[in-house]
């Protein structure tokens, strides 16, 4: 006898219905063949997702221990990790940071200040300068900021580039490494930044390239790099990437759209091409 | 010269202009309390909103938002205003223009015969004086029918997006995705991708994947690469079999330079999709999305509070007879939408505005993580919207868009919406769910509980 294919089976024994083609996640992390309880989300894959979520909120909101990175640092000895300085922006906290993206982008005005008291004794000039935000993931510096910094240094100590003191900010969107480099007098600020967190990426850190950083800069004069953390993009093929963008602004004098078509060029030739049109569902 | 001013009691208000008046009129968001534009206090905000009633729709006409010299927007707002289709309403304050479009009277023909007659800026200002259910009772009303391989807009029914996006755009992990929406019965609007790598061979590739797919399991559906107009063009001129042009619009001149488009190069796209007449039951050929705070975000909202720039987007979108059109309503973050509560408003508002201009609207019922928003809040935007007649929504694996990080609704949502709401997918999209066993034959969305015969061999194979 043909039973209706459309028919639950006996809900008392299951009240799931199992999607027979898991096999498929071999191929993506996207959340596929979750099974369903009648058409709806089966309690467990419902509570993975709010865990998930749970998670990125968390990163969101939680805050960063300046102190406490300013010390790894230091431990680390990152170069300016000894003179670095602890900055806040103009947003006072983080309901008025996610309210008022421009107050992020500038220094409050005691920061603003304190850095140019510590500049104006010298007329100390850098060719590179790291600026450390929060950005909308603490959770993003904290976990990465320190071993990438520490796998960059490998690959430029021997570039001989003078690093000027780094910045570590509260509060920061990724602008306000413009106003902190151009106090700093760096030629190229780099920003480690917390980016927006993902339901399966809380933690990642974002890297932005301003070549002759001034307050005011368009995001197309910037470069960036992004998803940077074990799960993403590994901090060698980051430090890779930052060093061939890093070492072409010193060479071109310039930052943004025209170095960053160069710069994929490039990075298309490290991996494989990928498979064209064809996937499993229409096989040559 | 129209006064901006209303008396309550002893206090007269002044309003600076007639977007002072919009901006102050308008029910509090983030975003234009970032562009200063907001009112200053709630009584403020209401009484805006009464000044606005009594405001002729007359004036809309007579007094642009943006200049006509330096925006083309406002020249084809005002260029091409259909002053016939006017008539009907020529004489109604923003007020009673309220209350003619809920009148009984006023029926879905009545509103598709006005639509040309109304601007974005009149479909904005009437929308700032309706509460929710005033917005989703009228745009209930109004009926938008487009098609290219499948009827989306019919009354009864919810098409889906289904966005299979992959980190890497790796073409079995974006099948993958694909098949599961598919399985779940998504995917009659459109199978659209974002892709990761934005280029034009790249855009080759996904197009051509997609159409191979669609050909081969004769899936009565369309395909789109959501990339930039002009990679879109290259494409076609390397020949590759593209159903759908994607752009993302806004309501200023100035916003659209800064995404790299003009009218003529929308209009040029247009033309080259058309040439390829792909469509079988239907040419419309375009996909927009908007979102409210795109003008602002790019510096180019002109004091405009960012609710009205939305709007005048869909003039653009309007001139270009889209197949859908898709406001991507919490995608942008709370500076723009702060909460579940702003998003959820803006969603109906963006939705009843578009389709009281005539266009074929959906959503994409979205947030961010930086929002104060969440599952429940995009359950009540998806339920409010399907009442509403929404044109179509996103379907994605369990809500989690792991390309873009960020929220939208799932393939299990749309199912939902589907029981509770009655809501059919688009009849030639139903007709092959059915005939492939993935839905059972009685409009009840039942399932399939095991694989339907159509895909198991491609899933033999991996095994």
């Amino acid at each position: 006898m043909m039973s209706d294919p459309f028919c639950e089976k006996d809900p008392l024994a299951s009240p799931v219905t199992d999607n027979p083609w898991q096999t498929l996640r071999r191929f993506t992390s996207a959340r596929i063949a979750l099974g369903r309880a009648g058409v709806s989300l089966p309690t467990q894959p419902q509570l993975a997702f709010q865990l998930a979520h749970a998670q990125a909120r968390d990163a969101v909101h939680l805050a960063l221990d300046a102190e406490g990175l300013q010390q790894q640092l230091r431990d680390a000895g990152i170069p300016g990790a000894a003179d670095s300085h602890i900055l806040h922006s103009a947003a006072a906290d983080r309901l008025t940071y996610l309210q008022r993206p421009d107050w992020g982008r500038r220094l409050g005005e005691a920061s603003r200040q304190a850095l140019l008291a510590a500049t104006a004794a010298d007329d100390a000039a850098y060719d590179i300068g790291f600026v450390i935000a929060d950005g909308l993931s603490a959770l993003a510096i904290a976990n990465n900021a320190v071993p990438f910094l520490a796998t960059l240094q490998q690959r430029i100590a021997a570039r001989g580039w003078r690093q000027a003191p780094l910045a570590i900010v509260r509060q920061g969107r990724v602008a306000v490494g413009d106003e902190v480099g151009s106090l700093l007098r760096t030629r190229l600020v780099v920003v480690l930044i917390g980016e927006r967190p993902g339901l399966s990426s809380p933690d990642s850190m974002g890297l932005y390239i301003s070549w002759m950083p001034r307050v005011g800069m368009s995001d197309a004069e910037r470069n960036c790099i992004s998803n940077v953390r074990p799960g993403g993009m590994r901090y060698e093929e980051a430090a890779y990437r930052l060093d061939y963008l890093l070492t072409e602004a010193q060479q071109r004098q310039l930052t943004g759209v025209q170095l960053k078509d160069e710069s994929a060029h490039q990075v298309v030739l490290d991996t494989p091409a990928a498979p064209a049109s064809l996937s499993f569902l229409t096989p040559p | 010269m129209p006064q901006f001013s209303h008396t309550v009691g002893p206090i007269t208000h002044q309003f600076a202009d007639l977007k002072d008046l919009l901006a102050k009129a308008t029910p509090l968001r983030s975003g234009d309390l970032l562009a200063g534009v907001a009112a200053q206090s709630t009584e403020q905000r209401v009484v805006a909103q009464m000044a606005l009633a009594e405001l002729p729709l007359r004036a809309f006409l007579d007094h642009v938002l943006v200049p006509y010299e330096t925006d083309e927007i406002t020249r084809l707002i005002i260029d091409e205003h259909d002053a016939h289709a006017f008539a009907a309403i020529s004489h109604l304050t923003v007020g009673d223009f309220r209350n003619w479009l809920l009148n009984d009277a006023t029926t879905s023909d009545v509103l598709a015969a006005v639509a040309p007659g109304i601007t974005p800026e009149m479909a904005a200002a009437v929308s700032k004086i309706m509460r929710n259910q005033d917005m989703i009772l009228v745009a209930k009303k109004c009926r938008v029918v487009t098609a290219f391989r499948d009827t989306i807009g019919l009354e009864g029914r919810l098409a889906t997006r289904l966005q299979p996006n992959h980190p890497t755009d790796d073409a079995s992990g974006i099948a993958a995705s694909l098949l599961d929406g598919l399985l779940y019965g998504c995917g009659d609007a459109v199978f659209g991708i974002n892709p990761a790598t934005d280029n034009v061979p790249q855009v080759i590739n996904l197009v051509s994947m997609m159409a191979e797919i669609i050909s081969r399991y004769q899936i009565p559906t369309q395909s789109c690469v959501l990339t930039h107009v002009t990679n879109t063009i290259a494409a076609i001129e390397r020949g590759a079999p593209v159903d759908l042009v994607f752009q993302s619009i806004a309501g200023t001149e100035a916003a659209n330079r800064s995404f790299g488009i003009d009218l003529a190069l929308l209009g040029e796209a247009r033309s080259a999709a058309l040439s390829l007449q792909r469509g079988t039951v239907g040419d419309n050929v375009m996909y927009f999305e908007t979102g409210q705070g795109s003008a602002l975000s790019a510096n180019a909202h002109f004091g405009v509070d960012q609710q009205t720039c939305e709007a005048r987007a869909y003039a653009v979108a309007r001139k270009f007879k889209p197949l859908l059109v898709n406001t991507v309503v919490g995608f942008i973050g709370p500076e723009y939408l702060y909460d579940g509560k702003q998003i959820i408003r803006a969603g109906l508002e963006d939705h009843f505005c578009a389709k009281l201009l005539g266009l074929p609207m959906g959503c994409d019922v979205c947030y961010t993580n930086h929002a104060e928003a969440d599952q429940n809040d995009m359950d009540n935007l998806l339920t409010l919207l399907a009442t509403a007649g929404c044109n179509f929504v996103m379907g994605i694996p369990g809500s989690d868009d792991i390309m873009l990080n960020y929220q939208t609704t799932s393939f299990h949502d749309a199912l939902y919406v589907r029981r509770v709401l009655g809501l059919r997918p688009a009849p030639e999209f139903e007709a092959w769910l059915q005939q492939t066993q993935i839905f059972s034959n009685d409009a009840l969305f039942r399932l399939h509980d095991g694989l339907p015969p159509v895909f198991g061999d491609a899933l033999r194979r991996l095994a």
